[in-house]
């Protein structure tokens, strides 16, 4: 057994209302820069929806992940090593930014420098790409709760899986929202692929980053990733992708996505995992089976054996504490209510979903029966196929099973609190049809509906001994120029040394923490505001005379 | 021998590869977040599904056949029991091959450079003077090949120009070999030399990069969050750009 920690989030999808702030903070904090403008480290896509981008799990076009080959063993889909380096010179598997989309700004000048005249001035649309007039045909998320779906949901790849029949009815009975980063997998086929050995899996953690000194573009992660959240980042030519926020992760605060929910359903904290069996299970030969293969692979921290190996492998012991505590464990193999997406792409995905019950609920109430009653719950999670067979085309690999399961915990949640709520008691019966127990419905309730920030978010930080080593903890203006100073390299925009991932440090974090004035004075960085007042530089200075 | 001779075919020669290997140690130095084949696939991929391959087959078939030619003396590969005839017609089926797709390639490649507009607006100063520079290198190399060998009677670059390479990697320098040799190989070195110089400055340190060790490596790589900050790693300086639009004017000027 070797034991690792993997920080890993569950999202729970019943309470994403589509507002996409996580996208847009984090798009504030890591890729507000050129070259990266179409790129989304957080994207929300309304399903059924082709996705972003355009039909991202179309793996037979894409070839991303993981198969198994008939020996049992694993292969990348997209070709070996052999055949990677035989393809280097022209990607064949590459999407190319019109799979995501051109990326513009607007004439704003315009608005204000335009002469006097008849008409009214626009800002008209500029691609960032040739800085020419351009008509905007499609972005990030233009499929939106459904916008022009009747035209672009066909060619969503699960509805292709499934009959046709079913598409247009499908139209009318469901959507939802699904809001994704990078999976952190644990066997990343994204690191799989690259041949400079420039992306890496951190020991400690399990976050996947890519080293920005040793990406050399060859670009082959971006077509390994089958969730395709390695991006290319065109002006620098290398390769950057969500990075879990490792430096607010390392002093203990929540990724930027999670700290903004708004529907407040993300929950952080460490799994510990048995490293040794994760290409066994990876491989297991049926699909359906994946999905209790990577469950088997999470470790029980409560068990002794188990803290005591954590202990040999060198995991301090406020980490084991936090696993202990983890919200994640508890939702993933104690209540068995989240899953993976598409864990048939055989990476081990670590940010899993609880599928989202309440377009059912809809679906009952718009008809005039009972939404919260247990019978009429269950009774519509089996009848309502579609839903179902999709919910599983994404989480379960098609199995429609263990989603059923999961939904009917959810459904019976809803009811048994109901009951407590009108005062008619505690009923086991519902607790009982769904296998679990009266306690840990309310428990899990607790976890679902009202946990407080130190209960969704639990994340050790790293630790003190170790804070020398910090990529952050140097002076936050410790460097030539700084933010927004501007300038490239003399080799172009990708040449000259990075930039720090967050112009931020240790003290300033602790100090912003327990401060009640804003702790950064004269910047706005969304990495480390809190809300807390409105810093300097927030606004633009007033003008004389105001 | 004149003092040019000693400049062109001594001085030169030194000179640029002093640059070279300076330029490659002070490039990687300074600038690892520079060091990449800046690919341009995200913008346009129809064209350099054939220029790119087609090129780089053809230059990798050309940098193995100067190897040949210049490095390995020829009575080494009559000992072999290649003679001159044999070496004769595979150095210039080969090298056709080679030249017809080097050149091809390059001629895609720079097309595409040129009306694909975002790949036109990624093109830096520096990507254009290599382009002209390996231009001229390929385009000498191929004239004084089509003039000499294939029409001419052909010329035994082998008594002169591969000996002369040897003698300045032995540093006892022979410039006298360089005198007469036909001028459209004199100037295909010249030209060689200044790409020489110029190459750790272009993005042509990609080549150095070439991802061997991949087929030898586990496929999922392990880093130790502090194996990031080993000894030596620099603190970082500023790569940040805002976002603007680039200038559509400079879609029309070269
Ligand atoms: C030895 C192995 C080599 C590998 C693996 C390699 C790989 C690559 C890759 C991946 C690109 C980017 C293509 C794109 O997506 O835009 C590229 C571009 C380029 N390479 Fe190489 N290369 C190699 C050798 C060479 C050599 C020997 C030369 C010339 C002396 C060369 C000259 C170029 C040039 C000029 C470009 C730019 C093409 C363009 O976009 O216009 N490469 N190379
Ligand atoms: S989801 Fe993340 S870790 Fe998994 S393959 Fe894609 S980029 Fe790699
Ligand atoms: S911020 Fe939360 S509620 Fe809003 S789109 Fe993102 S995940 Fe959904």
């Amino acid at each position: 057994m070797k034991v690792m920690a993997q920080m890993s989030m569950v999202m729970n999808l019943d309470k994403c209302i589509g507002c996409h702030t996580c996208s847009v903070t984090c798009k504030q904090a890591w890729t507000n820069r050129s070259g990266v403008e179409y790129v989304w480290f957080n994207n929300v896509e309304t399903r059924p929806g082709i996705g972003y981008p355009r039909r991202y799990e179309d793996q037979e076009k894409w070839g991303g992940g993981w198969v198994r080959t008939k020996s049992g063993r694993l292969k990348l889909r997209s070709g070996g090593r052999m055949k990677k380096l035989a393809t280097i010179f022209s990607n064949p598997k590459l999407p190319e930014i019109h799979d995501y989309y051109e990326p513009w700004t607007y004439e704003y000048d315009m608005l204000l420098n335009a002469p006097a005249g008849e008409h009214t001035p626009v800002a008209k649309p500029k691609s960032l790409l040739t800085g020419e007039d351009m008509k905007i045909s499609w972005s990030a998320n233009w499929d939106d709760n459904l916008g022009g779906s009747a035209e672009t949901m066909a060619e969503d790849p699960i509805l292709q899986h499934m009959s046709e029949h079913v598409a247009s009815e499908y139209e009318d009975t469901y959507m939802f929202y699904l809001p994704r980063i990078c999976e952190h997998c644990l066997n990343p086929s994204c690191v799989a692929s690259c041949p400079s050995g420039a992306m890496y899996k951190r020991v400690e953690d399990g976050i996947v980053l890519v080293d920005q000194d040793q990406c050399r573009g060859w670009r082959m992660c971006v077509s390994g990733c089958p969730y395709k959240k390695v991006y290319f980042n065109h002006k620098t030519g290398k390769a950057e992708k969500c990075t879990l926020c490792y430096p607010r992760l390392e002093v203990g605060l929540p990724t930027v996505c999670s700290e903004t929910c708004v529907g407040r359903l993300r929950y952080l904290g460490l799994v510990l995992y048995d490293a040794d069996k994760v290409a066994e299970a990876a491989s297991v030969e049926d699909e359906h089976a994946l999905l209790d293969a990577q469950r088997s692979v999470f470790l029980d921290p409560h068990d002794p054996a188990v803290v005591q190996a954590a202990r040999e492998a060198g995991i301090p012991e406020d980490w084991i504490d936090a696993a202990q505590r983890s919200p994640i464990h508890k939702l993933i193999n104690e209540y068995k209510v989240a899953l993976p997406l598409h864990p048939e792409y055989r990476t081990m995905p670590m940010v899993w979903y609880i599928p989202p019950l309440s377009p059912v609920v809809d679906v009952i109430a718009s008809s005039g029966n009972d939404g919260e009653d247990a019978k009429t719950l269950f009774a519509a999670i089996a009848k309502l196929r579609i839903p179902l067979e999709y919910l599983a085309g994404l989480f379960t690999a098609g199995d429609t099973r263990p989603v059923e399961a999961s939904l009917r915990k959810l459904a019976a949640m809803r009811s048994y609190m109901r009951g407590i709520n009108l005062g008619e008691g505690k009923d086991e019966r519902i607790a009982d049809a769904v296998g679990m127990t009266g306690d840990s419905l309310e428990e899990m309730y607790r976890l679902l509906a009202i946990a407080k920030y130190e209960e969704r978010y639990v994340i050790p930080a790293a630790h003190t001994e170790q804070a020398q080593e910090l990529d952050e903890l140097a002076c936050s203006l410790d460097y030539d120029g700084g933010p927004g100073m501007g300038g490239a390299g003399p080799f172009g925009s990708s040449s000259g040394q990075q930039v720090p991932v967050a112009v931020e440090n240790f003290h300033a974090l602790k100090n912003r923490q327990t401060a009640d004035r804003p702790s950064t004075s004269g910047r706005v960085n969304l990495l480390n505001w809190d809300g807390n007042g409105a810093p300097t530089g927030l606004f633009p200075p007033k003008s004389e005379g105001e | 021998m004149t003092t040019w001779d000693i400049l062109l075919w001594v001085a030169m020669p030194y000179a640029a590869f002093a640059v070279f290997v300076v330029g490659h140690i002070w490039r990687y130095r300074y600038d690892k977040f520079g060091w990449t084949t800046r690919s341009s696939q995200t913008y346009e991929s129809r064209l350099l599904r054939w220029g790119s391959p087609m090129f780089h087959l053809g230059i990798l078939m050309v940098i193995a056949g100067h190897a040949v030619g210049l490095l390995i003396p020829r009575e080494w590969l009559y000992a072999i029991g290649i003679d001159e005839h044999m070496y004769h017609l595979g150095a210039t089926a080969l090298g056709t091959a080679a030249a017809v797709l080097t050149l091809a390639g390059l001629a895609i490649l720079i097309y595409r450079r040129r009306t694909v507009g975002p790949v036109f607006l990624a093109t830096t100063r520096m990507d254009k003077l290599m382009y002209v520079v390996l231009g001229a290198v390929l385009l000498f190399g191929t004239i004084a090949t089509v003039m000499y060998q294939l029409l001419g009677p052909g010329y035994e670059y082998r008594g002169t120009v591969g000996p002369w390479l040897r003698s300045l990697i032995v540093f006892q320098p022979r410039p006298e070999l360089m005198v007469d040799v036909p001028i459209m190989f004199q100037i295909h070195v010249i030209a060689a030399n200044v790409l020489f110089a110029l190459w750790p400055f272009t993005r042509l340190v990609h080549v150095w990069s070439a991802p061997i060790g991949y087929l030898f490596r586990p496929y999922i790589v392990y880093r130790s969050r502090d194996d990031a900050r080993r000894p030596g790693s620099r603190p970082a300086r500023p790569g940040w750009e805002g976002i603007q639009t680039p200038d559509p004017k400079k879609l029309t000027k070269l």
